[in-house]
């Protein structure tokens, strides 16, 4: 797909990102906005997956180690026909399916069940030792929060994707350098994060989030790149396409109010409208 | 029986990997123990399914369930003190919210451990791993019975605490004869005073205590619990009818284990006197095994003893 055409798909992920966390008076906007480029790429460009059969066994898979960022992901999926978009006004509700974070038993696409940060990397980990196993040429692909990489848990997989060659995991460490805290080199630093990758026997590649032609290139060189893992440090804006939810972290976990929601999404409508403008 | 060699059901949990390990769906995981835990007797046989994960119990457990995502039927084994201790919420979250078919197969479990001491002795795992919705816990009290619960596992859709022990034990059952039914009790010894329920290496020590008790004519029913959970209500409620007086024992602390699960049975369908045998609520610590059961009152005496105070509690 053409980058203009995923860009205007990722500002209706942003929307749906937002809707979601509007209608349920909670949720994790911040990280959902600054991941939206990526799942736009991966989703409607990259990734080997079909809707009506979301459990293929040769799908490539995808994990959202940050599940908090879940209002993104479900937005993505419903844009790209795995359930009615509009479900996603319906997260958090104790009669829907959405929940808080993703649920593989019943969310339609939802590959693995996370939320509790570290475990999602470590089990996209596992599904790329499958696919080798039982020689498959699916992909698996990550996105980890920056202060997920406070996590333990974390470099442990990160010792273990390299020492099994697993050149068929991209995982996108998404960068906007902010946490529930505040900055995460106040809190807990993990800097810097390309070098540890790389001292781990990862390929690393440090991308802007928010630019096409990187995310793709990058995609493109880790499928290229053998017997090893490729980590993709993509540096983002958290609360990126609404000004006043930008690079705060205020914004990492709360929901915006009736006003705050409608100017977000008339923030959002005007990216859309320039978009579609060219 | 007597003259039967003695052998560890982790050493029979080996051998029945190996043995099973046939199905190509089966991958072996283990955090740089399987001489310990004996799953090197599969990576003998099947080295291309077996996967160290180096000492990373979590990480263990979180790619244990990407793997079973993918449709493996997923072992991973360590000492129970890390796989159910260290890694709990990766098992809860990773493995048993979604459901995935892994078997944690734990050894070492108990202060049957012996000289490594309280840090290595995993007390409390029948406890936490039995709080998990979707979980089927498992205590094996000897080798007959450790092959029969890993054939289930495979056999059986979903996620098993499997709790195995590093100590050679006594084969109580008789491989010709012996039938293992998931989530199913099995009376040894049939009796009218009291119950004696047993799971792990404390069921060779209840059947030891029967003998005792009926030398002071005390006739004693033996029940070995191999399935922790889904709990067997019905041999449970039955021994509460007919002997009216139970024990419960088990090689870990009284608090959330065998004694628990009988326990809430009792209280919600026919209350009646149980006397729970098993660790007062206190770590281990370094010694002989045999020494260990015997400081931490684990043996057929002490089952014998609680066995007449349930009698003396009988209305």
């Amino acid at each position: 797909m053409d980058n203009l055409s995923l860009e205007k798909t990722a500002y209706k992920i942003r929307k749906h990102a937002l809707e979601a966390v509007y209608s349920a008076s909670s949720g994790h906007p911040g990280g959902s906005l600054s991941i939206a480029d990526i799942l736009s790429v991966l989703y409607f460009d990259e990734m080997r997956i079909d809707p009506k059969n979301p459990k293929d066994e040769n799908r490539d898979r995808f994990v959202l180690s940050k599940g908090h960022c879940a209002p993104a992901l479900y937005g993505a999926l419903a844009e790209r026909g795995f359930f009615p978009v509009d479900d996603v006004k319906t997260f958090r509700r104790i009669d829907s399916y959405l929940q808080g974070h993703p649920d593989m038993k019943g969310v339609p696409g939802v590959d693995m069940s996370t939320g509790s940060l570290g475990q999602g990397v470590c089990a996209a980990n596992g599904m790329a030792l499958a696919g080798k196993l039982d020689k498959k040429d699916y992909r698996v692909y990550a996105i980890l929060g920056d202060g997920e990489l406070e996590e333990g848990q974390v470099w442990e997989a990160a010792m273990f994707a390299p020492h099994y060659k697993l050149d068929n995991i991209t995982i996108f460490i998404d960068f906007n350098g902010l946490q529930i805290d505040g900055d995460i080199s106040k809190v807990m630093s993990p800097l810097p994060i390309d070098e540890k990758f790389k001292a781990f026997g990862w390929n690393v590649i440090v991308i802007d989030a928010h630019n096409y032609d990187e995310i793709k290139n990058a995609i493109k060189t880790a499928k290229n790149t053998k017997s090893k893992p490729t980590a993709v440090i993509a540096k983002s804006i958290k609360g990126k396409g609404v000004s006043f939810m930008e690079n705060e972290a205020s914004w990492h976990g709360a929901a915006p109010n009736e006003e705050q929601y409608n100017q977000a999404i008339s923030e959002l409508n005007v990216h859309l409208k320039e978009l579609e403008a060219r | 029986m007597a003259d039967k060699k003695k052998i560890a059901t982790r050493e029979a949990y080996g051998n029945a990997l190996a043995e099973f390990g046939g199905n190509e769906k089966i991958l072996v995981l283990d955090a740089d123990l399987s001489k310990s835990t004996k799953t090197e007797n599969f990576k003998k046989k099947y080295p291309e399914r077996f996967i160290n994960m180096g000492i990373a119990e979590a990480n263990m457990m979180s790619t244990a369930a990407g793997l079973a995502s993918c449709g493996k039927i997923v072992f991973a084994s360590s000492f129970a003190m890390f796989a159910a201790g260290r890694a709990f919420e990766q098992v809860r979250n990773s493995i048993c919210y979604p459901n995935l078919n892994v078997k944690i197969c734990a050894t070492h479990a108990g202060v049957s451990v012996g000289e490594d001491g309280a840090t290595h002795q995993a007390l409390e795992d029948i406890a936490i791993m039995r709080a998990l919705p979707n979980m089927t816990v498992i205590s094996p009290c000897d080798a007959v019975e450790t092959k029969a619960a890993i054939k289930a596992a495979i056999d059986n859709y979903g996620p098993f605490y499997v709790r195995l022990g590093r100590l050679a034990v006594e084969q109580i059952n008789d491989e010709e004869t012996y039938k293992f039914e998931l989530g199913k009790g099995i009376m040894l010894k049939d009796g009218k005073d009291v119950t004696i329920f047993a799971t792990g290496l404390m069921v060779g020590e209840a059947l030891e205590a029967q003998k005792m008790l009926a030398e002071e004519n005390i006739s004693a029913r033996v029940v070995n619990i191999h399935t922790i959970k889904p709990i067997d209500k019905d041999i449970i409620i039955k021994a509460a009818k007919e002997t009216g007086a139970l024990v419960s024992c088990e090689e870990h602390n009284v608090i959330g284990g065998l004694g628990s699960a009988v326990a809430e049975v009792l209280c919600e369908n026919y209350p009646a006197p149980l006397v729970r045998v098993g660790t007062q609520d206190v770590f281990g610590k370094s010694g002989v095994p045999k020494l260990l059961l015997e400081e931490y009152h684990l043996t057929a005496k002490d089952i014998a003893q609680a066995a007449k105070k349930s009698i003396s509690l009988k209305k």
